[in-house]
């Protein structure tokens, strides 16, 4: 006995914050139906109406209620689903303050980094940009091996939060890697985190969620001739 | 052998910091017992740099001897070691999901634009921060509403997550009132805030920790050497 589950999540393929939320709900086995936001079209009814505030994906809604912001609903995920699957968050205090950490690290600081860098067309800030992208990695080098203690994952044995932020960011360096040979996972300066990110994406969990290098690349491609013109516009 | 409850505290901080003062209310409301060290100068100071290399920054908890960084991570850190007091963040899986929501949107929004009016280098500068931050008001408004569902706090009853987050604002906040003239919360605009920010200053928890107001608008003097602060 139980009530139907009511299980949605509003996404766009690209987007890493929109991949976390997709590998938590595997984790937990929860079935939900998939709405692919139009990345660069209008936005929906329904996503207005459930991120009035932001306007943003992801969003779940369980049963009519939304939950914004990817780690915050990976964090729901774990609370809700509870009882079945691993456990997403570690169980010590102390372990969830050090995923929260370097979570927000990642979030706050490294990614936008880099993005910063790969926008910018300044040669100068480019230089600089990237050289905080390659030290913001190192210092994830360090705390990989520190906190994951000789096991493939931040989590463990098993995925968890860490995992699911970093990790949601991996397509991206490859698919940079391929398309501008940007190699920001360079085995001789962080050997441990190069290995992470092979085991990270070959997890069953992440296999069929993360999309298709090759597909990022296409479309890594496809919003710099975007930028481009909308440059040439002004 | 002793719970890991039991075992020293030490919160390394400074006086004027919001952030800090997030981590003493929720220390207070669980009556851990720590010692508070007064961190001047935070960006040369030999210990911050020790237990918080990656941001240089207080709020720095030291349990035992393990530190833990950023002020809504603290509060939630206290609230899951020590598990005696009133609980901070609510139980239920989506009340807690639009508690950190909120708290992460009064630290990229509310905060930031309290900080924009400040550095403002220009009068259209300033105009335009203080739009974005009556706007925060507004949404809080609303939220308080609905969170509270008539009682005193966002938390409901006692005080929460959110009001901790927001709380540590209402300094900020008051000094910006002074210097611009702006009332931010106000009896006819925000008439839910305006209540709670009483109810909130006269929390026990809060009470014996939150700055002076004088000694805030001096301080912000000294440090924001832009055209309001004159």
């Amino acid at each position: 006995m139980g009530e139907t589950e009511e299980v949605r999540l509003l996404g766009v393929w690209f987007s890493p914050y929109a991949i976390r939320p997709k590998i938590a709900l595997r984790l937990k086995s929860v079935d939900y139906d998939y709405v692919e936001e139009d990345l660069f079209g209008s936005k929906s009814e329904l996503l207005l109406k459930s991120n009035p505030v932001h306007n943003k994906v992801p969003v779940l809604i369980h049963n009519n209620k939304p939950i914004l912001e990817s780690l915050n609903i990976v964090e729901y995920i774990d609370e809700t689903w509870n009882a079945s699957g691993p456990s997403i968050l570690p169980s010590h205090p102390h372990d969830r303050a050090q995923a929260r950490f370097w979570s927000a690290f990642v979030d706050d600081k490294w990614f936008p980094a880099l993005k910063a860098a790969a926008i910018t067309k300044s040669e100068e800030a480019k230089e600089k940009g990237m050289k905080e992208v390659e030290g913001g990695l190192l210092q994830l080098e360090e705390a990989f091996v520190s906190i994951s203690k000789g096991n493939p994952f931040f989590g463990g044995e098993a995925i968890g939060f860490m995992d699911i932020c970093l990790g949601s960011f991996v397509g991206i360096l490859k698919a940079r890697e391929k398309l501008k040979g940007e190699k920001l996972l360079d085995e001789s300066k962080i050997p441990f985190l190069c290995k992470w990110a092979n085991e990270f994406l070959s997890d069953d969990t992440v296999k069929n969620v993360v999309p298709e290098i090759d597909k990022v690349v296409e479309f890594l491609g496809e919003l710099e001739v975007r930028a481009q013109s909308a440059v040439s516009k002004t | 052998m002793g719970l890991i409850s039991d075992e020293y505290v030490r919160l390394l901080g400074a006086w004027p910091s919001p952030f800090v003062l997030r981590t003493r209310i929720a220390l207070n409301l669980k009556r851990v017992p720590y010692e508070y060290l007064e961190e001047e100068d935070s960006l040369n100071s030999e210990s911050v740099l020790n237990y918080n290399p990656v941001h240089k920054q207080i709020p720095i908890l030291i349990h035992g001897n393990k530190p833990i960084r950023e002020s809504l991570n603290i509060v939630m850190y206290v609230d899951e070691t020590w598990l005696s007091g009133p609980p901070i963040l609510p139980s239920d899986p989506f009340d807690r999901a639009v508690a950190r929501f909120w708290d992460v949107y009064i630290d990229e929004h509310c905060f930031t634009s309290i900080n924009g009016v400040a550095v403002a280098k220009d009068e259209e500068e300033r105009k335009a921060a203080i739009a974005k931050l009556e706007m925060c008001m507004a949404l809080l408004e609303e939220t308080f509403q609905e969170c509270s569902k008539g009682r005193g706090f966002f938390g409901g009853d006692n005080i929460g997550f959110i009001d901790i987050g927001f709380g540590s604002m209402l300094g900020p906040l008051k000094v910006l009132e002074k210097f611009t003239g702006v009332k931010f919360i106000h009896p006819e605009t925000t008439p839910g805030l305006f209540h709670w920010a009483d109810r909130f200053y006269s929390h026990e928890a809060v009470k014996p920790v939150m700055p002076d107001i004088e000694k805030l608008v001096e301080f912000a003097r000294l440090k924001f050497n832009t055209s309001i602060f004159k």
